[in-house]
């Protein structure tokens, strides 16, 4: 049993702790970001289907799969592009800005419980860092928009800001809901807790909180249709309408990272994470369709991204005040009422608060 | 808020989304250009060709009668008398550029000189190739003359 397989695994055992963390970011960042790519890919062609249209079919990889190119030919594309800085700008400040609408988009996966045994921290405050870095994407764009000097770009921050502060509350409240009916911070137990079929899952008996939490999502990701932040009939781009080439490529990259994040968060949270949908039933519960693994939690976040495209080719932008109104008087006293009926049910021990770890 | 169930269970954004995926499985409009292309009329009035008879003889007798009723005046014609004693033109110019694909030079011909071929795929890489003259002309009319006169017979019934 000395192949390079069993060296690699021993060599992989003796190296430190820190080593072995850093290793395990740098495959779950370039994961995430190559998903990004094809989630563009993926975005075009379902939006052209649903538009009668076929999508990007002609850029190919080694003369297979069309369209499986594009991708890669966009990036190159905005590689080699230059990144101009407008002479009045604040040239720091318009620099710093697209990393910082990044990080927090890649930071929070750190958190995310990919599969039963894989996760780069099991922080027991996994939810609140999640909130904060969640909060923190709104300076990079904040940032961008002043720093640029420029009208379009100012107006498109300042929406996304107000944006974006009105929907971290209805989502916040809505985490609240998860929390009381996980007992637990950390997205592991989260998770964990909701084992025991499909109708064990948050969703069932958090409904409206799960419904505010996927409009809420939306909205704090800037997409359509809520993406007033760049609203290309009224002010052009919003935010980064001055930044091109790869610090463009940056904020793409941020707000596609965004939409697999959420997907991911709203899997975790309302959908069983990497637990199977089999599991708890009779005969198919004892086959290997009800182990949990990575697969199931990928194909939810593949199901809600799907969602986050449908909504794009679906519903035109909403107006500001509309959001403003949406945000603040619909989604909020909702999560607020539903806060009060999970009270009632905890007292009677219904739903997740008749789960042993209650008792 | 005048009917509570259809406020919260949003039924208008469901019957959207409906919508679209019914469109996200119907058969798709596209065509995938180069390869499949749009059925086109004989009619279909694109780059501009003279014609000669089948004798090799030029069919244009420079009447001028489509410069006159060119209305993007795109048509220069200068006329001569040739070797063999017959009226031609010396020049026959056609700047694409202005032309607008009307066909009234075309209808207004006596002897089927000038036509509109159902080529639409050209390009210029520089700069006077938009003015189309006599010799290209007549060297598209000689390249695509089985086209043309398909075209024109299957067009002759409707006339």
């Amino acid at each position: 049993m000395h192949t390079p397989i069993t060296h690699l695994l021993a060599l992989w055992g003796t190296l430190p702790d820190l080593i072995r963390t850093v290793v395990w970011i740098l495959i779950i960042s370039i994961a995430v970001i190559l998903c990004v790519a094809f989630l563009t890919l993926w975005e075009r062609k379902v939006i052209g289907w649903m538009q009668l249209r076929r999508g990007p079919n002609r850029v190919r990889i080694f003369g297979l799969l069309p369209g499986f190119g594009q991708p890669f030919a966009d990036v190159f594309k905005l590689l080699t592009k230059e990144v101009i800085v407008p002479s009045s700008s604040n040239k720091f400040l318009f620099r710093l800005a697209p990393a910082l609408a990044l990080v927090p988009a890649l930071a929070a996966w750190a958190v995310i419980p990919l599969s039963p045994a894989l996760v780069v921290s099991k922080a027991n405050a996994g939810l609140l860092y999640l909130l904060a870095l969640s909060s923190m994407g709104v300076y990079g764009i904040i940032l961008a928009g002043w720093s640029s000097n420029s009208k379009y770009a100012f107006l498109g921050a300042m929406r996304s800001a107000a944006q974006m502060v009105a929907y971290e509350i209805a989502m916040g409240f809505a985490l609240v809901g998860v929390l009381m009916a996980a007992g637990s911070m950390n997205l592991g137990k989260i998770v964990g807790h909701q084992q025991g079929g499909v109708l064990a899952w948050n969703w069932f008996w958090l409904f409206p909180l799960f419904v505010v939490y996927l409009i809420a999502g939306v909205a704090e990701t800037n997409r359509a249709p809520f993406d007033v932040a760049e609203g290309e009939s009224e002010i052009v781009a919003g935010f980064h309408v001055e930044y091109s080439g790869i610090a463009f490529a940056l904020f793409f990259l941020a707000e596609y990272a965004n939409m697999i994040l959420i997907s991911a968060l709203t899997a975790v949270f309302f959908f069983g994470g990497w637990l199977s949908p089999f599991a708890g039933y009779p005969v198919i519960g004892t086959t290997f369709l009800a182990d949990p693994s990575f697969f199931w939690l990928g194909l939810k976040v593949f199901v809600f991204l799907f969602l986050f495209l449908w909504f794009r080719a679906t519903f035109p932008r909403y107006r500001y005040d509309q959001i403003m109104r949406l945000g603040w008087k619909t989604l909020i006293p909702v999560t607020l009422v539903w806060i009060c009926v999970e009270m009632l049910m905890s007292a009677v021990h219904i739903g997740p608060w008749a789960k042993p770890w209650f008792h | 808020m005048a009917n509570p169930l259809k406020t919260f269970l949003l039924p208008e954004l469901l019957k959207g989304m409906s919508v679209t995926a019914r469109t996200f499985f119907t058969r798709k409009y596209t065509l995938n250009y180069p390869e499949e292309k749009a059925p086109q009329s004989p009619r279909f009035r694109g780059l501009h060709a003279l014609r000669r008879y089948a004798n090799g003889e030029e069919r244009c007798i420079a009447c001028k009668l489509c410069e006159t009723v060119c209305p993007a005046t795109c048509i220069t014609i200068d006329s001569d008398v040739s070797e063999d004693g017959t009226r031609r033109t010396s020049r026959y110019d056609i700047d694409l550029f202005k032309c607008i694909y009307c066909g009234f030079c075309e209808e207004a011909c006596p002897v089927d000189a000038i036509v509109l071929t159902r080529i639409h795929e050209y390009h210029m890489e520089s700069r006077g190739e938009n003015i189309m003259s006599k010799d290209k002309l007549l060297a598209v009319g000689e390249r695509y003359e089985t086209l043309i006169a398909a075209d024109k017979a299957a067009d002759a019934p409707y006339r």
